[in-house]
């Protein structure tokens, strides 16, 4: 008893007393990772400050301390407004079907090309396949509106060339068809880079369970379901709950770029609509309201995700 | 009858070839026809073009597309601040990474759990778009060439995965050079770096490709500064001025370039010019980019 209380308060200072010593022998880290430290504080933690706007009514050029505070009234009005509400559909709808796609069409493909015998095909489809994710939103919205175009477009010409249509379809006007389009392009861009972490999954299989699996007298199909597709069981699992983590922070990019007036009641996501009302209108307090539902039912989902994978494997990923 | 099944092909197996090989076909022109496409009008002569029935071969063969939209100052200016932002971003954020990363890989580094810890959690909050637009107006950056390569410049998801790629190194290194005397620069320096090259061969990749692409910062903050437009913001303000109505996107040198070839063209011809560098660049750093990509999913 004694002995520790004669200890306890000489600690702190040797701990403060090391603290120093070490740190100067340590100065050489410290001034590596401080500065960026600190820069990552400016730009990803203080605009978290900035959600205090929302409850002010913000004017640009006055001070913290003389804005005037006004509670919730910005979320009331956001929750009143149809806008919102549409917003929010489109984005739910626009996530959802996304997350569909791009879960399913990858592990596809990644079978496929995984099935392809001949080497220096499979290289190069799979060289063919990055190319669109490397290209920009912007890039790939040109072309697609190219390809989707009434006149000379490719593919209203396949179409009437198969005689599917007796007319051109006006794809980029028909607001019906706006989530559609979106996701085709999603998948078109980005599904052959989504299948890397499944081919490196897949080549992780060993081959003793083919070989073992060609005995039995499996045919092809067969390896696929009872070999390959359990075999990156746990990759797909750990994805699905990534990419729900990130459901509804869709953003706003795709939209923006192959939207337009004529399909806006579908194109406008959250964060689309707090660029237009919130930003383009000057209206920083209500968009910083749009802001932060976003990202607070964004934390939610990931939250619950993360749960229900926990649950399943009795692993976190966060 | 086993033996029979061991060596020969059963029916259903040649049928499965034929899915496959199929698909694959299918997803390869999917994939690589819009870009020939694009290709083959950006060398087409405008006027003929409109006829339409071009595939993946110009009919009337001309460079006059080209030579016009280079003849229009926005781009070139475009194309020397696309350039600048690349290497300078690409730099900036290869050195803050792995600079960082190098850090957290030294276990007796007593700020490292929180550097860690701070660091990642930026990979989950967000404050959002218009938060991060005041702060911008606030640090007086608009209309500035730096929000192109500041705001970027530390990203958690590269550090972490330049530092699994330092943590599979052998930390004898470290320890024999700190023997003969070098300070934790000079190992960072001359020690490290040179031996992580393949790991920033493919953060290099990602942050080189992603300032090249990105157009967003420059409608939100540079989009009145005529000598601080990029090559994408260019090509955005022409798709938008003609898929949609929005005239005033259309500043009057891209109208009088329009006037002498038609929108189409021009689309074509400024998009194979942005696309250009980046389809040189990757198929080379392929073996790069696929192990770093494997190696962050591990992580994370």
């Amino acid at each position: 008893m004694k002995a520790i209380t004669n200890k306890v308060p000489l600690e702190p200072k040797v701990k403060k007393a090391q603290f120093w010593t070490i740190f100067t022998q340590q100065k050489y880290l410290y001034m590596m990772a401080l500065p960026f430290v600190a820069w990552a504080f400016v730009f990803s933690y203080l605009p978290l400050w900035g959600w205090t706007m929302a409850f002010q009514k913000y004017q640009p050029g006055k001070s913290f301390f003389d804005q005037k505070w006004v509670g919730l009234k910005y979320f009331k009005e956001l929750f009143q407004d149809d806008q919102f509400y549409n917003a929010l559909r489109n984005t739910l709808g626009m996530s959802l079907m996304g997350l569909l796609a791009g879960f399913v069409v990858p592990i596809v493909f990644a079978i496929l090309l995984n099935e392809v015998r001949l080497q220096f095909l499979k290289r190069f489809v799979q060289t063919v396949s990055y190319l669109p994710h490397f290209v920009s939103w912007v890039v790939a919205a040109g072309i697609i509106t190219k390809m989707l175009s009434t006149d000379n477009g490719a593919v209203n010409d396949l179409l009437m060339g198969l005689h599917l249509i007796s007319e051109p379809i006006q794809f980029m006007a028909k607001g019906h068809l706006f989530w559609g389009i979106v996701t085709a392009s999603d998948v078109w861009k980005e599904t052959g880079w989504n299948t890397i972490i499944y081919l490196a999954a897949i080549s992780g299989i060993g081959p003793e369970l083919y070989e073992a699996a060609k005995v039995d007298g499996a045919s092809r199909l067969q390896q696929v379901r009872n070999v390959t597709l359990p075999g990156i069981r746990t990759t797909i699992v750990i994805l699905l709950i990534i990419s729900i983590g990130h459901l509804i922070s869709i953003g706003f990019e795709k939209q923006f770029l192959l939207g337009n007036n004529l399909v806006r009641d579908y194109s406008q996501t959250l964060d689309l609509y707090a660029l237009n009302y919130g930003l383009g209108m000057g209206r920083f307090s209500y968009g910083t309201a749009i802001n932060i539902f976003n990202s607070v039912v964004s934390v939610i989902l990931l939250f619950v995700a993360n749960g229900i994978f926990k649950k399943i494997t009795k692993e976190s990923i966060i | 009858m086993k033996i029979k099944k061991i060596s020969g092909t059963p029916w259903s197996d040649h049928i499965f070839d034929l899915v496959v090989y199929f698909a694959i076909t299918v997803v390869t022109i999917a994939t690589l026809y819009p870009f020939l496409n694009v290709l083959a009008i950006s060398f087409n002569d405008s006027t003929d073009s409109v006829k339409g029935g071009i595939t993946i071969f110009p009919r009337v063969f001309t460079f006059k597309n080209y030579e016009t939209i280079f003849a229009y100052s926005g781009l070139m200016t475009g194309l020397k601040i696309s350039v600048l932002r690349t290497i300078i971003g690409t730099l900036l954020g290869l050195i803050s990474a792995s600079m960082l990363a190098f850090t957290l890989s030294r276990v007796e580094f007593q700020a490292r759990k929180f550097v860690s810890t701070f660091l990642a959690l930026t990979m989950y909050v967000s404050g959002g778009l218009i938060p991060f637009y005041i702060l911008i107006k606030n640090l007086d950056m608009i209309g500035t060439f730096g929000v192109y390569v500041l705001p970027s410049l530390v990203s958690a998801f590269n550090v972490f995965i330049i530092r699994s790629f330092i943590d599979g190194l052998p930390y004898a290194l470290q320890e024999s050079a700190k023997l003969d005397g070098a300070n934790d620069f000079t190992i960072y320096w001359r020690i490290i770096l040179p031996l992580t090259k393949p790991a920033l061969a493919t953060i290099a990749l990602f942050l080189a490709v992603g300032q090249w692409n990105a157009w967003f910062d420059t409608y939100l903050f540079n989009g009145s500064k005529d000598y601080l437009t990029t090559l994408q913001f260019e090509l955005m303000k022409v798709i938008q001025s003609t898929t949609t109505n929005a005239e005033s996107f259309r500043g009057r040198n891209m109208t009088q370039v329009m006037a002498q070839i038609s929108p189409e063209s021009v689309k074509m011809a400024i998009t194979i010019v942005v696309t250009v560098p980046i389809l040189v660049v990757y198929p080379f750093l392929q073996r790069y980019f696929i192990k770093g990509m494997t190696l962050g999913a591990v992580k994370s």
